[in-house]
């Protein structure tokens, strides 16, 4: 561990401003609570909202866990586990059931999470309106007036144009039944666990300098219409390593002629099942 | 079989390693000490300091030697620095009135008062490069000191009442852009902080815009001035100012023409612009910015990128435009995973439309 820094990197003022802001994204859950976010010894877009969250969050009893892509090997994720351990010296782990932290981008980990984990997301936009309405002044009063005509044009415009909503991930979310909230670029397969999860759900978008939350047992629904409900993505594959037919699934490429295979693209959830398989 | 991609632990480590070898180069060759890079690069350490939001000359020649002369990377290691410096406090407005001026140029005014001061400029160099060994410059000694009172010009101006006036003390309190975030729409007092943390490049493209007909600036180079300036805080214990050093600084006053309107008398108007150490290009680039984003409290037609503030106060930041538009190098398997099943699907109904669509009509083709 670093000594040169404070415990976590972030001096304690400023913990203390990251606390009471996730306090008032919690009581207002979906809303994106403005925040002074600092300037990380990471490159912004590569999880310094979320790097903020867990510093804020992190006691010498923790245990963390960071994943990208569903993955805990993936490099950016292994810097930022380097990171704190280097900066905070807490415990990690590759097991989701062992953290009490999880750090995540783009996934949310296919075991079932518990009350006593808290699970951090690093959003690149965290506007879900943004691609729609470019002005943060128009669309800060659009949430105000929870007027989210343009986001159901936009998903019905996609029915008439191509027979479904076409949008894969980052799929937007009612929350609460009251704001439109980005989940993060999770795939839309992972939206149905946000709904009455048992574990805090935390965003941080560092760069945008905005937070929200969505606190346990909350009312998540994915944007859909009564004649076009909301689906998830499903594949014909199973996992070829733990055979799992349950789980969100990355194409790996072979070789030069078309080959491909899938595997789970939670490398923990995978690992557990095939350690499973061989005992 | 294929095997699960593990190793990003030791990849890191080695690319590290690689990284260090690579900065260093032949080591036969005497490192750079900092000294040297503060003497002898002191416009780029001026750049770092002022884009990096801290004036330390060592920390800049340190950000800039670690990053290899990569000047935004310099940039990001002194912000990242920042960070994690406490407060002992906040000091009084600069007085840029008692400049100890070494450059001072108008471009309104053939004479003036004080007098039009060179100073050490590559304005009028020829740009010829210099081969071989440059012998070292005997130093130079001027033949009689500069005037002790240095006028501001648009102060000339004022007099006349030609120009509008800003009273001192008129602004509101500035917010700390590093310790809130940025609101919209912005006052001008945060719009100047965003520009002086901005990239000199983005500002520099944007300014230049406004000169051809995206914005109407009409600008003049009231003044442009040069040198050092004392620092003052005034700690509560004591309960009056003491000066604590002197920074460079550069400044820049724009005089634009305006015809009037939203109920203000035609009048020359003012952009403002200033910067750490010797940083004349991008002093003058944000004051013709500055000008251009007062569009909406001076009435102006708001129809160009340079006025609309949002668009230019959120992307006029280096780190956070780098950090950004590199993140694309990360992994976005999961995402794109996503978008392939959508775009076989799409593509397979595409196909199959197209088959019923020919077969509706037989006689097409021919």
């Amino acid at each position: 561990m670093t000594s040169n820094y404070n415990f976590a990197f972030l001096d304690e003022n400023t913990k203390r401003m990251l606390r009471r802001a996730l306090l008032k994204a919690v009581a207002i859950p979906g809303y994106q609570v403005p925040f002074g976010s600092r300037e990380m010894p990471l490159p912004y877009g590569w999880g310094t909202g979320g790097i903020q969250l867990t510093a804020a969050l992190l006691g010498p009893e923790d245990v963390l866990k960071v994943i990208d892509q569903g993955a805990d090997d993936t490099t950016n994720a292994v810097n930022i586990r380097r990171f704190f351990a280097r900066v905070a010296g807490v415990a990690t782990t590759e097991r989701t059931t062992e953290a009490s932290v999880i750090q995540t981008r783009h996934r949310i980990p296919e075991t079932p999470l518990r009350e006593d984990q808290i699970l951090v997301f690093q959003v690149p936009e965290p506007e879900p309106l943004r691609t729609l309405e470019p002005r943060e002044a128009e669309t800060r009063t659009l949430h105000a007036l929870a007027d989210y005509g343009l986001m159901h044009v936009k998903l019905y415009e996609d029915i008439a144009q191509y027979g479904h909503i076409a949008t894969s991930y980052d799929y937007p979310v009612l929350v609460d039944g009251r704001f439109l909230t980005s989940p993060s670029p999770i795939p839309k397969f992972d939206n149905p666990k946000l709904d009455h999860s048992p574990a805090l759900m935390l965003f941080g978008a560092g760069r945008e300098k905005r937070l929200y939350a969505i606190p346990p047992y909350t009312h998540v629904e994915s944007l859909a219409f009564d004649d076009h409900p909301f689906e998830i993505q499903r594949w014909e594959q199973q996992c070829e390593l733990c055979g799992s037919g349950e789980s969100y699934l990355d194409e790996v490429v072979t070789d030069d002629r078309g080959s491909r295979l899938f595997v789970c693209s939670d490398t923990d959830y995978c690992g557990q099942r095939r350690t499973g398989q061989a005992a | 079989m294929y095997v699960a991609v593990k190793g990003g632990e030791q990849a890191i480590s080695r690319s590290l390693e690689l990284l260090a070898e690579a900065r260093r180069g032949d080591p036969a060759i005497p490192e750079l000490s900092l000294d040297q890079i503060r003497e002898q690069l002191r416009l780029g350490v001026a750049r770092v300091m002022q884009e990096g939001s801290l004036y330390d000359e060592e920390l800049a020649a340190l950000a800039m030697r670690q990053a290899a002369g990569d000047m935004l990377e310099a940039i990001f290691l002194l912000r990242a620095y920042r960070t994690t410096l406490p407060r002992f406090g906040y000091t009084q407005p600069l007085d840029t009135n008692t400049m100890r001026v070494r450059r001072r140029v108008s471009g309104t005014f053939k004479d003036i008062p004080g007098g039009q001061v060179l100073g050490p400029t590559y304005d009028y160099t020829q740009r010829l490069l210099e081969f071989g060994v440059v012998a070292p410059d005997p130093s130079v000694q001027a033949d009689a000191p500069l005037p002790d009172a240095m006028p501001r010009v648009l102060d000339l101006l004022d007099a006349e009442a030609l120009i509008e006036r800003v009273d001192a003390g008129s602004d509101p309190e500035p917010i700390d852009l590093t310790r809130e975030p940025m609101m919209f729409p912005a006052d001008r007092a945060t719009r100047l902080q965003n520009l002086a943390r901005g990239d000199e490049g983005f500002l520099l493209s944007m300014a230049y815009s406004t000169q051809r007909g995206y914005a109407e600036s009409h600008p003049f180079a009231g003044e442009i001035r040069m040198g050092e300036v004392d620092v003052l805080i005034c700690p509560e214990e004591l309960g009056f100012a003491i000066e604590i050093g002197s920074i460079t600084l550069t400044e820049c006053q724009m005089i634009n023409q305006f015809h009037g309107g939203n109920g203000l008398p035609p009048q020359f108007t003012r952009g403002y612009g200033l910067s750490m150490g010797e940083g004349e290009r991008k002093a003058m680039s944000m004051a013709l910015v500055d000008r251009t984003l007062r569009c909406d409290e001076l009435g102006e037609p708001s129809v160009a990128p340079a006025q609309n503030q949002e668009f230019v106060l959120s992307h006029s930041d280096s780190v956070e435009a780098s950090g950004f538009v590199q993140h694309l190098k990360l992994p976005h398997y999961v995402d794109f995973q996503a978008e392939l099943s959508l775009l076989r699907t799409l593509s397979q109904q595409h196909v199959q439309q197209h088959a019923v669509e020919d077969a509706s009509t037989p006689e097409a083709s021919s």
